[in-house]
C-alpha cells in the first residue's frame, strides 16, 4: 500500500471502497469480523434455520413427496404417542444407549490406562487398540455380520470350542442387543485416545505428592487420576451420548433392524419414515422428538453431572 | 501429541526400589496389554483370512484360520462385479471437494472467530457451539426436504455444497484454538507492513496452521470415505455411488456371497489403514485437539 492517507483515498476508487474508508476503526472492524464470519452464518441460515422452519411447517401436514401436503392438525403428534414402533424403537434406543455409553465409557478408561504403561513397544499397543475406531462404517457391518454368523462366525467358534452354545446371535431378539453392545465397545478406540491424552496431562508431581504421603496405587487411581480426569470423562460422556443415539448403519445392514425390531434404532426408524414409508410430516415430527430427546438429555447431563466435574482453571 | 515415551520415564528409574507388588503389576498390565491387543487384532485377522477363502471353506465348521487354498481371485472379482472403480472416482470427488471446502471455509471462519472482536461474536460462536452438540441425524429429513426443492437430488450438490458454508462446527472450533496460540505479534508485525486483515488470514495464518489444516483435512477425508447415510440418502443412480453406498449395495446383492463381500469391506478398509499409518500423528493429534481444549 502506499502512503495515500484516509482522506486522500475516501474521494477515489470504487462506491464501496469510499463508504469503507468513511467507516471508523471500531465499525471497519465489526464489519471485517462479519466477513469473515459470514459463510458460517449464511450456512446456518440455509442449511440449519431452512430445514428446521420445513420441519417445523411439515409437523402439521401430512406429505407423501408426490402430491401437494396437506394439513391435518396435530394428528402427527397423536399419532406419535400411540405408535408402538415408535415405542419400540425408543426402547431400544434407550436400552442400547443405557448399557453401551457406560460400559465403553469403563472400557475406554481401562484401557486408556493400559496403554500409558511405561513398557517397552508401548507405541505398537496403542496403535494396535486404536486401528479398529478407524474401519469404514459399512466394512465394519459386514466385519460384524459375519463374526456374529451362527453357524460360521468366529465368535460362536471360541465360545463353542470352550464348552458353550452356540448363540443366534442376530436371530434371537435377547442377544442382539449385546452383539450391538460388543460391536461398539471394539470401537472405542477415538475417547481412549482422548483419555491417554488427559492421562499424560496430568502433572506428575501430583502422583508423587500422594505416594510421599503414603497413597498405594488404588488410591492415586481415585484421588489423583479419577478428579484430574473428570472433565475428559465428561465429554467422552456426553459425546457417547450422542453417539448412541445415532445408530444406523450397523442396524441398517447387519440386521436391517430385526429380528423381531430388536435393533430398530431411532434414527433407522426415522429414516425408513421417510424414504421408505414416504410420511415426511411423520417423520419430521420423529426429527424433532430426536432433537427434544438430545437436549433434554444434554441438560440432565450437564446440570447433575457436569457440576461434579472437576476443573483446574474455571472460566478457562 | 504422538504416540512418543515420555521423559518422565527418566525420573522414574530414581525413584524407590522396585517392590513385589510393583514387578507382579508390571507383569499383568503387560499380559493384559498382550490380551486385548488379541482381542483388537483377531476380527482383522479373520477379516483378511475369510476373504481369501473359496465359497466352499467359508462355509466350513470348523473353520481354518489359514485358508487353503487362498483365493485372491476374491478381491478381482469383488472388485468388478461392481463398478467400484466408479464408485472411487466418484468418492474422490466427494472427500476431495469436501476437504478443500471444509480447510479453507472453516479456517476463514475460524479467524473471525479468533482474532476479530466484534459486537454479536460470542453470540455466534454460541450458535457454532450449539450446532456442534446436534447431530447431523437430527436435520437430514428436513434438509432432504431442502435439497430436493433446489433439484440436488441425485447429484453430489448435498453432499459437497453445505461444506462450502463454515465447513462444521467441529473444524470451526479445532481452527479457532489452534490460531489463539499463535501469537498475535506475527499478525501486528504484518499489519504494520500494510497486510489487510485477508492477508494476515492467508499469508500469515493460514500458513502456520500447516498441521491443524492437514488434521481436519485428513478427519473430513475420512469421514466422507465413510459416511453412508448421506450418501445413501441423497444419491440415487448406481453411476453416482460412493463406495460406501456401492459397498452397503452389493451386501445387500450378494447374500451369502460373504467371500466377495468380505474382500470388497478389506479392499474399502485397506486405503483407511495406509492412510492412518503415514499420518498417524495428524490422527491422534485430531482425536486429541477435537477432543480436549474445552
Amino acid at each position: 500500500m502506499t502512503a495515500h492517507t484516509a482522506e486522500q483515498a475516501a474521494g477515489k476508487g470504487f462506491w464501496l471502497t469510499r463508504q469503507y474508508n468513511r467507516l471508523t476503526l471500531r465499525q471497519r472492524r465489526t464489519l471485517m469480523g462479519y466477513v469473515f464470519i459470514a459463510p458460517f452464518i449464511l450456512g446456518f441460515l440455509l442449511w440449519w434455520m431452512g430445514p428446521a422452519t420445513v420441519a417445523g411447517y411439515l409437523t402439521f401436514h401430512k406429505w407423501n413427496f408426490l402430491s401437494a401436503p396437506k394439513f391435518v392438525g396435530m394428528a402427527n403428534f397423536s399419532k406419535m404417542l400411540s405408535d408402538p414402533i415408535l415405542a419400540q424403537s425408543l426402547k431400544v434406543t434407550i436400552i442400547f444407549s443405557a448399557i453401551s455409553v457406560p460400559l465403553g465409557l469403563v472400557f475406554a478408561f481401562f484401557l486408556a490406562n493400559l496403554i500409558n504403561a511405561k513398557v517397552r513397544g508401548i507405541a505398537v499397543f496403542r496403535t494396535i487398540y486404536f486401528l479398529p475406531s478407524i474401519v469404514p462404517a459399512v466394512a465394519n457391518a459386514i466385519l460384524w455380520a459375519w463374526l456374529f454368523n451362527t453357524e460360521f462366525g468366529l465368535i460362536n467358534y471360541v465360545i463353542r470350542a470352550f464348552g458353550g452354545p452356540k448363540i443366534g446371535w442376530l436371530q434371537d431378539p435377547n442377544w442382539v442387543m449385546l452383539a450391538f453392545v460388543i460391536l461398539t465397545v471394539w470401537g472405542v478406540g477415538g475417547s481412549m485416545i482422548i483419555f491417554l491424552a488427559g492421562l499424560q496431562g496430568i502433572p506428575q508431581i501430583f502422583y508423587e505428592a500422594a505416594e510421599i504421603d503414603g497413597a498405594g496405587r488404588w488410591q492415586r487411581m481415585l484421588y489423583v487420576t479419577l478428579p484430574m480426569m473428570s472433565p475428559i470423562i465428561f465429554f467422552n460422556l456426553v459425546i457417547g451420548f450422542i453417539n448412541s443415539f445415532q445408530v444406523f448403519v450397523s442396524a441398517l445392514l447387519i440386521t436391517n433392524g430385526g429380528p423381531q425390531r430388536a435393533t430398530l434404532f431411532l434414527v433407522l426408524h426415522i429414516w425408513r419414515t421417510a424414504f421408505s414409508s414416504q410420511k415426511m410430516g411423520y417423520a419430521a415430527v420423529l426429527s424433532w422428538l430426536l432433537f427434544a430427546i438430545l437436549m433434554l438429555l444434554s441438560f440432565f447431563v450437564f446440570r447433575y453431572i457436569g457440576s461434579r466435574v472437576y476443573y483446574e482453571n474455571p472460566g478457562e | 501429541m504422538g504416540f512418543s515415551e515420555k521423559p518422565a520415564d527418566f525420573i522414574e528409574s530414581r525413584r524407590r526400589p522396585k517392590s513385589y507388588g510393583d514387578v507382579l503389576f508390571h507383569w499383568l498390565t503387560v499380559f493384559l496389554l498382550v490380551f486385548f491387543a488379541v482381542v483388537m487384532v483377531t476380527p482383522f485377522i479373520w477379516l483378511l483370512s475369510s476373504s481369501l477363502k473359496t465359497q466352499i471353506n467359508i462355509f466350513q465348521y470348523p473353520p481354518q484360520l489359514i485358508p487353503d487354498p487362498i483365493v485372491p481371485e476374491n478381491y478381482v472379482y469383488a472388485l468388478t462385479y461392481k463398478p467400484f472403480g466408479t464408485y472411487f472416482r466418484n468418492t474422490i470427488i466427494v472427500a476431495g471437494l469436501n476437504v478443500i471446502a471444509v480447510v479453507f471455509s472453516s479456517s476463514f471462519c475460524a479467524y473471525g472467530f479468533a482474532r476479530m472482536r466484534f459486537p454479536g461474536r460470542d453470540f455466534w460462536f454460541g450458535i457454532v457451539m450449539a450446532t456442534l452438540f446436534l447431530p447431523y441425524a437430527v436435520l437430514l429429513v428436513p434438509s432432504f426436504i431442502v435439497f430436493s426443492r433446489l433439484g440436488w437430488i441425485d447429484t453430489f450438490l448435498p453432499l459437497v455444497v453445505p461444506p462450502f458454508f463454515g465447513g462444521g462446527a467441529f473444524n470451526i472450533f479445532l481452527m479457532r484454538q489452534f490460531f489463539r496460540t499463535i501469537p498475535e505479534e506475527i499478525a501486528d508485525a504484518a499489519r504494520i507492513d500494510g497486510c489487510s486483515e485477508f492477508g494476515v488470514y492467508w499469508r500469515i495464518m493460514l500458513p502456520l496452521s500447516k498441521p491443524a489444516l492437514i488434521t481436519i483435512g485428513i478427519f473430513t477425508f475420512l469421514f466422507a470415505w465413510n459416511d453412508l447415510i448421506g450418501p445413501i440418502t441423497y444419491l440415487r443412480s448406481p453411476d453416482n455411488f460412493t463406495i460406501a453406498v456401492g459397498l452397503a449395495s452389493f451386501r445387500s446383492q450378494t447374500d451369502i456371497h460373504w467371500d466377495l463381500q468380505l474382500a470388497a469391506s478389506t479392499a474399502v478398509t485397506l486405503p483407511v489403514i495406509v492412510l492412518f499409518f503415514f499420518a498417524q500423528r495428524y490422527f491422534i493429534q485430531g482425536v486429541v485437539m477435537t477432543g480436549l481444549k474445552g
